[in-house]
């Protein structure tokens, strides 16, 4: 595929903290990528560069100040960066898949559920979601008398594990990744680089950060060097 | 999503006296979307919410409604049995205090069938067949059906009103803190049993709530108030990750970690 899967135009963001006198902190500026079909770009960059930034920009979590993040949407080209509040929620729910670095838990709501939800949300049937939210704990080794608890209690690199099934169970062309493996082992770590390397097969354009050095050269095609989007801070 | 809005409010402004209740608000609300409106005690949360509900007759703007047959309507514009009747079929209203939105003297089966009785049914067994079945999807046990509220607890009592306002098959609902008052185990439940009961009925709500932790939860998006203006308005978490309003960082920036 030529197109690219999201292009991001010009894109800075500086934060004004209120409470602090106005202080401006510039984040990033004149941020220009594109990422295609079936790639995987890492954001490589000191940590306060602005990666997770910019990642949760991509997701509409944080606002632009300027600049566009162009998409294809069920056919149709968006501008998340201004798009209406419902917009970007179906943008969530058909195309921008994203593996946070912490899970924010509900209670009294299971592993299992937790992770089918991107699928039912869709209107895939309960059971069929709940199946493949299975395959996936299965895959990732996560303990089975686990599934049916609520993931509050369980430790940090469980709950990342229920976080990257709940993030890898739709096939969303675009899937944004902040840190996925920063608490699993060797051997889990080793499953996430399978389970990026199948949706890259799979045609889906994947942007993450990952500090793990390892991990990082092997689902990598590029990296995007986020020092050269500094704000105007001497870093 | 559906491309028309459920209900329209516009430039709605409520004024007691020279004192300002809520001025200027305007938003849109679509079926299936929850909307939480925050902001401190006094900043004109109930004023709004009592005036898009038609509990107060605003002083200036409108509220239109889309009815089940498709039309728009005015909601001040139409009669008193008319918006008496859209009450009583089509939305809910969750009263922050329970016994403000129960009967507290008569049954609980009988709070739940009166919401019925008030849509036409008549056939006793079916109304009981009704209450004991929204009794147990609120996790009310069948044998309490015939014990009046003020027999249960403050966290039944709130899941009893739920339940009387959602038999009727609403398409809007209304939530005046429906959580407030109510100690933490037992909000947790609450806030888990209202998020299941409005994604699978499509409903959708309007939430006040001071509780930043409740709007994060339940909302698609959220309306910030401070003395009676909207400052801030947009995705929940966008709202709650990356305020820009000052008062907004401090209500953010206030919330204890626990």
């Amino acid at each position: 595929m030529m197109t690219a899967a999201i292009t991001v135009c010009d894109v800075s963001k500086t934060f004004t903290m209120h409470l602090r006198d106005g202080i401006k902190i510039p984040v990033v500026s004149g941020v220009n990528f594109a990422i295609k079909a079936g790639e995987c770009a890492v954001l490589g960059g000191p940590s306060g560069a602005g990666k997770s930034s910019i990642l949760k920009m991509l997701y509409g979590n944080y606002s632009t100040d300027f600049g566009a993040i162009l998409l294809s949407h069920n056919g149709e080209e968006v501008d998340l960066s201004k798009a209406e509040p419902r917009k970007i929620i179906e943008l969530r729910r058909d195309t921008i898949g994203y593996v946070s670095q912490f899970l924010r838990t509900v209670p009294r709501v299971s592993a299992l559920d937790v992770a089918a939800e991107p699928l039912t949300q869709r209107g895939e049937d309960y059971e069929v979601a709940r199946k493949k939210a299975a395959d996936l704990f299965a895959q990732l080794n996560l303990p089975e008398r686990l599934w049916n608890l609520p993931p509050a209690t369980f430790s940090g690199g469980e709950q990342q594990r229920v976080n990257i099934a709940r993030g890898f169970i739709t096939d969303h062309p675009i899937l944004l990744l902040d840190e996925p493996t920063a608490s699993l082992d060797a051997k889990n770590r080793a499953v996430v680089v399978d389970l990026i390397t199948q949706k890259k097969a799979a045609g889906v354009a994947l942007l993450g950060i990952f500090h793990d050095e390892d991990v990082r050269t092997k689902v990598a095609d590029r990296i995007i060097d986020v020092t050269t989007f500094a704000g105007s801070k001497a870093a | 999503m559906s491309d028309q809005p459920l209900l329209s409010v516009n430039d709605v402004s409520k004024f007691y006296g020279s004192r300002v209740g809520c001025r200027d608000v305007s938003f849109d609300l679509y079926p299936g979307e929850v909307l939480a409106v925050v902001g401190e005690s006094g900043s004109g949360k109930t004023t709004l919410l009592n005036c898009i509900s038609t509990r107060l007759e605003p002083t200036n703007g409108s509220v239109t409604y889309r009815m089940r047959d498709e039309t728009t309507r005015d909601l001040y514009q139409m009669s008193e049995a008319e918006r008496r009747f859209l009450m009583r079929t089509d939305w809910g209203f969750v009263h922050q205090n329970p016994a403000d939105g129960l009967r507290m003297a008569v049954s609980a089966g009988a709070n739940v069938g009166e919401r019925l009785m008030a849509v036409g049914d008549r056939h006793y067994g079916n109304i009981r067949e009704t209450a004991i079945d929204w009794l147990g999807r609120v996790e009310i046990n069948e044998d309490r059906v015939d014990d009046q509220p003020r027999a249960f607890s403050g966290g039944m009592r709130q899941r009893l009103q739920i339940a009387r306002n959602l038999v009727t098959g609403p398409r809007l609902i209304f939530m005046d803190e429906p959580t407030g008052g109510l100690d933490v185990s037992v909000q947790a439940r609450l806030l888990d049993l209202i998020r299941g009961l409005v994604s699978d009925l499509g409903l959708a709500a309007i939430v006040v709530t001071h509780d930043l932790a409740v709007a994060r939860l339940l909302s698609h998006r959220m309306i910030v108030m401070k003395d009676g203006h909207v400052i801030e308005s947009g995705l929940t978490d966008r709202v709650l990750d990356d305020p820009h309003q000052p008062y907004t960082q401090l209500l953010v920036s206030s919330i204890l970690q626990v």
